[in-house]
């Protein structure tokens, strides 16, 4: 099977149920505007931790997307017919990444200056913000899919996603913040910048491999 | 020829000949590790002298460094056995790798308990988000992780591979996660807590804490043998020879 054709596949799902994408920017923005409801309006207290919280909301969102990543795949028969074709699973593993990171890491990054806004976020920091979340959103789509693949074939994987794979978003929300915050206080955040895409880099090359095990795993036991 | 040669790992690799080979040294393991235990706790909680600047609170040392230890080294075993078991479908390291997964838990939530009674009377408090200890936290997720996994399939062997896998996606991490979560810490706390770094320590209670390190290795062993031991029988408890063991020949 040709690749283009599978992400062809893949982006007209996602457009033809456009709830999946939706869901997760209403989700993002919902979960922020509840901070100055339970902490405060008050922008002195907001904005310094308006960084963290908007990492936060948004690792989240991803997170909470990514137990239907192979489902309907799974129950319905196709992911086997994937995993018995001729491409490598890994392939086809990445280019379903991919398209997942397009309908919903990007608008999540695109959307978070707004978010900055509204939590008073420092002026100087947005495009750091952006391209930290577009490419800290790649990082959590493959290695959440590791753990989507390992549950996929249990009834109710969703709390369970959360808990294995949640312990391994460590690096990246530490370095992805940790950019913004430097960028915030007018410090050059390019050295950091560069962690986080080392750290994406490194996600997305190795991830598949593992998934696609995984994949095979829950396959057999189906 | 061959054959031969890799019997005797075969023959490791059942649960039945596993429970039978232990049954008679493992309390030998037991006495030697009780042995260490008494010795080194004796001499660290006793014998060793004060410390000058944090007086008998220190002693927990004993109990909290050598834990810590285990808890880290014994999410390399749990991965290893459970990447043996991946390779060469053997059931008796997915049974290592399940016992190790609930022992290191145990012994990671020890080191975290003992350092918060520790952290009390050196810095006042009962958390503070040291490097050492958000690490050890996080360490401690992700040992529940693979416990929650390997319990949530119906199939006993589905969980096995399953939480093998993710043992061996943690091992890729851990590395990564301690090294940023140390920077991060270096970023927000500039270390002004930091404190027992072993090679000043005085020989007194160095040799002691060996003592008890070693106490700790051979427990360890001997706790995961025996939980080895149960769950071998409660895997097989349908075969002759568990149903034989358990109502006494």
């Amino acid at each position: 099977m040709r690749l283009s054709m599978l992400a062809k596949r893949d982006f007209t799902l996602y457009w033809r149920n456009k709830s999946d994408v939706s869901n997760a920017l209403i989700f993002f923005v919902v979960a922020v505007s509840f901070f100055p409801l339970g902490v405060s309006p008050e922008a002195s207290v907001l904005g310094p931790i308006s960084i963290g919280l908007i990492w936060i909301v948004a690792l989240l969102s991803v997170q909470l997307g990514l137990d239907s990543l192979f489902r309907d795949d799974y129950e319905d028969g196709s992911l086997e017919q994937l995993a018995l074709s001729e491409t490598p699973l890994a392939l086809i593993v990445l280019v379903r990444l991919l398209v997942y990171w397009c309908c919903v890491g990007l608008p999540l990054s695109l959307f978070s200056p707004l978010l900055g806004l509204m939590l008073s976020m420092p002026a100087e920091a947005y495009s750091t913000l952006i391209l930290s979340i577009t490419l800290g959103t790649l990082y959590l789509t493959a290695v959440g899919a590791v753990g989507a693949a390992l549950t996929v074939s249990l009834k109710r994987g969703g709390m369970l996603l959360s808990l294995i794979v949640m312990p391994l978003y460590t690096p990246i929300l530490i370095f992805g913040s940790s950019s913004v915050s430097f960028a915030a206080d007018g410090l050059d955040a390019d050295g950091l910048l560069l962690v986080v895409f080392g750290l994406t880099v490194l996600s997305v090359s190795l991830a598949p491999l593992a998934i696609s095990a995984s994949l095979r795993m829950s396959l057999e036991n189906g | 020829m061959a054959k031969s040669r890799w019997e005797w790992f075969h023959q490791l690799a059942s649960p039945k000949s596993f429970y039978e080979k232990t049954t008679r040294w493992v309390p030998w393991l037991g006495f030697l590790a009780a042995g260490l235990l008494v010795v080194g706790a004796v001499w660290g909680l006793a014998i060793a002298p004060e410390d000058a600047k944090q007086g008998n609170s220190y002693r927990i040392i004993f109990i909290h460094v050598p834990a810590a230890f285990l808890a880290l080294a014994g999410y390399y075993m749990m991965a290893i056995a459970g990447a043996i078991g991946l390779i060469w479908k053997m059931k008796l390291s997915f049974i290592a790798m399940r016992s190790a997964a609930v022992i290191g838990a145990a012994l990671t939530f020890v080191s975290l308990f003992t350092g918060a009674v520790w952290g009390k009377p050196t810095w006042g408090t009962y958390w503070v988000w040291d490097a050492r200890i958000t690490s050890m936290l996080i360490l401690f997720f992700l040992y529940l992780g693979v416990l929650a996994l390997a319990d949530a399939f119906e199939r006993k062997e589905s969980g096995n591979k399953a939480s093998a896998l993710l043992a061996l996606v943690g091992t890729v991490n851990i590395p990564i996660i301690y090294k940023s979560v140390d920077w991060w810490n270096s970023l927000h706390q500039p270390a002004t807590i930091k404190f027992t770094s072993a090679p000043s320590m005085d020989m007194s209670m160095f040799v002691p804490l060996m003592i008890m390190i070693a106490g700790f290795y051979a427990f360890y062993a001997y706790v995961l043998i025996k939980h080895m031991r149960a769950q071998s029988l409660q895997t097989e408890r349908n075969k002759q020879w568990a149903k034989d063991t358990l109502l006494g020949e």
